[in-house]
């Protein structure tokens, strides 16, 4: 622990507040909560609902990284509370905000219902033209065919990267980094034949093409999905196909 | 209050088995009018912490008789066997079936789904996705549910109270937190899929949404919790905050040792310990695969003995996973490491992982039947709020996520039938309950009041009387005690001052309304235990060691009173294994 630390005992935690029945204007209300080495900004804002002011809204469930309920803005970045220390910040004060470019319900209650709509829209879900029957057993895929893919399966829908997407602050018809990584997803899983299906929306305008490739996305992302790869890797299948769409047959490997 | 909404078909709870529930449902209805409530959105069910996998037979090598042997052993015996035989029976097409819809099971090499060793199975039968089963399990049902455009989903809706009219469930009272609106939604029957209670307790692997809503509110409409006193104990837990560190961590070859560096394990009846570098380590049913309750029990044993690590959150033993080496550590369990890294402060590549027994799962639950019909017509329960029983006096880790898949399958079904069956309904009855529930809340939450309580004071009170009344250990005088304290607790909760008295997603309303669900879910378990005079898998009696299968070879069933619940008794259906001795150790 530093000796500052140690000496402040307390750290500052200024918490953004809106109530859409009183407020008309978001404002910060400043609470001193006791410093623990081993507390993460979520126990500072639960020690305050608990014990100082049981009107502090936010979410949160599983405190350990993955159920991705607790999203915030902590001094200004994209986090998950439950793992982002008090400690990181001393000495303070720390700014609690809702995660950016989302509407606020309350406090640090943001609503969801745009990016709920959209996770639907990619349909992320196994496209077969004809399943095999369970009684058959499982579909081969060998370790490397679910390398293909399993890393753009880990997305816990957090949104941190959407509230760091400076495209989805200002276009929210942008289907956004989270949900176009998991079209890739099931694009890439050897047991899916639903690529057509989904082109029309991930390589329209709302889609691949309205990410600028900032990369603030896999910067943020608390689980190394890498949503910006995904896109980027979308975006070269795209170019290929249109261009493939010349060609009188298809080159070896590069079919789909 | 707001017009009513109805459906043929109503889950409470978005969980894995809810969403199995409304899966099979819809698939096999279409027509049906199938409607989802849960108190947070689906992709945050506390299914997605579990870790390890979800057991059911694949192998060559396997057979469904051993699965269902080391059940019924791992349950010492409690568990309805006929319940376990279709379980065992349907478990691996279930799994197939998941993997059909697209969960990334981790592989062998031909391609085939790989199995990991757990705790109590005699043969390697766990399915795995490295080490986030839970978290692909329910993210594939989820996002399978969602090609379901016909379901209707409540997500953040806190349901308070069953509609029960002419005997029968007809829906649920339930809070839409976004605008606290009270509404009624009608539905011909109901699945309850709202999981545990784990936050009971003060030290538990559960997430903060585990507050047992479903059991009290099947308890309070007068259906029996049974077995509610089998609560298990996780043998490696971080110290502090209790987060799960997965069995597949000993599955994979961990080790459990002392203060001594002594495998302590091999002192209380679970077999030799071979070196970790032995080929044949580790063992299955042996050692550190022992089941879950004898292996809490021996720490508790240990810190008796003094051989435990004194730390600033409590004693603990070391899990010691070094010699599998970074490569298997990243394979197979890269979420332990990180865990440990974030929440211990240490990487365990290079230094044992403090761990101690944790609250985890509740084998008791709503009694239903096979088919998760409740005693009361139109209600079904499955999942961990539910008790089939599968798990009896202790559940075997792995099939837990396996029982979500099986049993929310039947109960989809057989609810989905019963909906079809039955078609009426007393409208104004049911709009009359609403009302009243909307000012039961009003009241005793949402008016200023002078000097009440804090929802956390009595909260901490209700962790503190769990924890030492009905903790790994128990005894008489300790349950009688917890059992007052929670009479007392409930007299004052309802004393509560909230100092949030508006609409719109107020949380403190939803802590009030959880703690009511503790004190009755507390209530269940402290009484069921100390009724219970015997012991029996994680159910352990100082001043009663002894299992007693003359008196005790029955489940409990607890029912809500005015003042203590009553407590009755109902046998155990036996098959074809008779009771015995329950053995580990090669």
């Amino acid at each position: 622990m530093t000796s500052e630390a140690t000496a402040a005992r307390t750290v500052t935690l200024e918490v953004f507040r809106y109530h859409p029945e009183r407020d008309e204007e978001p404002s910060f209300q400043s609470y001193e909560v006791p410093y623990r080495e081993e507390w993460v900004v979520l126990d500072a804002l639960n020690w305050l609902k608990d014990e100082v002011d049981g009107t502090l809204s936010y979410r949160w469930s599983c405190r350990m990284g993955v159920c991705g309920s607790c999203g915030m803005m902590v001094n200004g970045l994209p986090r998950l509370t439950c793992n982002a220390f008090l400690r990181e910040f001393l000495p303070g004060p720390i700014r609690v905000e809702p995660l950016r470019g989302f509407p606020v319900e309350r406090d640090m209650v943001t609503v969801l219902d745009d990016f709920m709509g959209k996770l639907t829209e990619v349909k992320p879900w196994i496209i077969r033209e004809q399943e095999q029957p369970v009684e058959e057993g499982e579909y081969r895929q060998t370790p490397s065919q679910l390398a293909d893919f399993k890393q753009f399966s880990m997305c816990i829908n957090c949104m941190l990267c959407y509230a760091a997407c400076p495209v989805y602050e200002h276009e929210e018809e942008f289907i956004g980094p989270a949900a176009l990584a998991l079209a890739q997803r099931y694009n890439l899983d050897s047991r899916d034949q639903g690529n057509e299906q989904r082109q029309r929306l991930i390589w329209s305008d709302e889609g691949i093409w309205d990410c600028t490739f900032v990369g603030e996305c896999s910067a943020v992302c608390p689980k190394n999905v890498d949503p910006a790869g995904a896109i980027q890797q979308a975006k070269v299948e795209a170019t290929n196909s249109f261009f493939l769409s010349f060609l009188p047959f298809t080159p070896p490997g590069m079919g789909r | 209050m707001a017009d009513d909404l109805q459906h043929d078909l109503l889950i409470v709870g978005g969980g894995g088995a809810g969403l199995r529930a409304v899966i099979a449902a819809a698939d096999a209805y279409p027509d049906l009018a199938v409607a989802m409530l849960s108190k947070g959105y689906p992709i945050r069910s506390h299914t997605l912490s579990a870790e390890g996998g979800p057991a059911a037979v694949i192998k060559e090598n396997d057979s469904l008789e051993d699965h269902i042997h080391d059940t019924i052993s791992g349950a010492d015996w409690l568990a309805d066997q006929d319940a376990v035989e279709a379980f065992v029976r349907e478990a691996p097409g279930e799994m197939v079936q998941l993997e059909h819809w697209g969960c990334p099971w981790s592989r062998e090499e031909d391609g085939s789904v790989a199995v990991r060793p757990f705790g109590g199975m005699r043969i390697r039968r766990t399915w795995y996705a490295a080490d986030k089963t839970g978290f692909h399990m329910l993210h594939a049902l989820f996002q399978t549910s969602l090609k379901h455009t016909q379901v209707t989903r409540y997500d953040e809706w806190f349901a308070t109270r069953l509609l029960v009219e002419d005997g029968r469930c007809q829906g649920v009272a339930a809070v839409e937190l976004r605008t606290g609106v009270m509404r009624v939604v009608r539905a011909k029957a109901v699945i309850l899929c709202t999981g545990g209670g784990g936050r009971v307790f003060p030290f538990t692997t559960n997430a903060a949404i585990k507050t047992g809503d479903g059991m009290a509110m099947a308890y309070r409409a007068g259906v029996a919790l049974k077995d509610m006193e089998f609560v298990q104990y996780h043998p490696t837990g971080l110290p502090g905050t209790g987060i799960l560190i997965t069995e597949a961590a000993r599955g994979e070859g961990g080790i459990l040792v002392n203060t001594e560096g002594r495998r302590y394990l091999q002192d209380y009846n679970l077999g030799e310990p071979l070196d970790v570098s032995d080929p044949s380590h580790p063992q299955l049913r042996t050692m550190e695969l022992g089941p879950r309750d004898k292996l809490s029990q021996a720490f508790m044993k240990e810190q008796e003995a003094g051989r435990v690590f004194e730390g600033e959150y409590g004693t603990y033993t070391h899990l010691d996973v070094r010699h599998l080496g970074e490569r298997l550590i990243n394979e197979r369990i890269p979420f332990v490491r990180e865990l440990a890294k974030d929440y211990a402060g240490i990487d365990p590549v290079h230094a044992p992982i403090p761990v101690r027994p944790v609250v985890h799962y509740m084998m008791g639950g709503i009694d239903t039947d096979m088919e998760g019909a409740t005693s009361l017509p139109g209600l079904y329960a499955a999942g961990e709020c539910a008790c089939v029983s599968i798990n009896g006096a202790n559940r075997l880790g792995s099939n837990s996520l396996t029982e979500l898949l099986v049993f929310g399958r039947r109960a989809g079904h057989a609810a989905a039938v019963w909906a079809q069956e039955h078609p009426e309904f007393d409208q104004a009855s049911l709009r009359a309950q609403g009302a009243d529930e909307q000012e039961r809340i009003a009241s005793s939450y949402l008016r200023p009041r002078e000097g009440g309580e804090r929802i956390a004071a009595i909260r901490r009170e209700l962790n503190e009387a769990m924890e030492d009344g009905a903790g790994v250990y128990r005894d008489g005088a300790r349950l009688q005690a917890a059992t007052e304290t929670i009479a007392e607790l409930r007299g004052r909760a309802s004393h509560l001052a909230l100092d949030d008295h508006s609409h719109s997603f107020n949380t403190e309303l939803t802590a009030a309304l959880e703690l009511e669900s503790l004190l009755d879910v507390g209530e269940a378990v402290a009484h069921s235990a100390l009724a219970r005079t015997e012991s029996r898998g994680s159910h352990q009696r100082t001043d009663h060691p002894e299992r007693d299968d003359e008196n005790f070879l029955r489940h409990s069933l607890a029912y809500r009173a005015d003042g203590a619940p009553r407590i009755e008794y109902s046998d155990v259906t036996i098959t074809s294994w008779p009771p015995a001795e329950r053995t580990y150790g090669s």
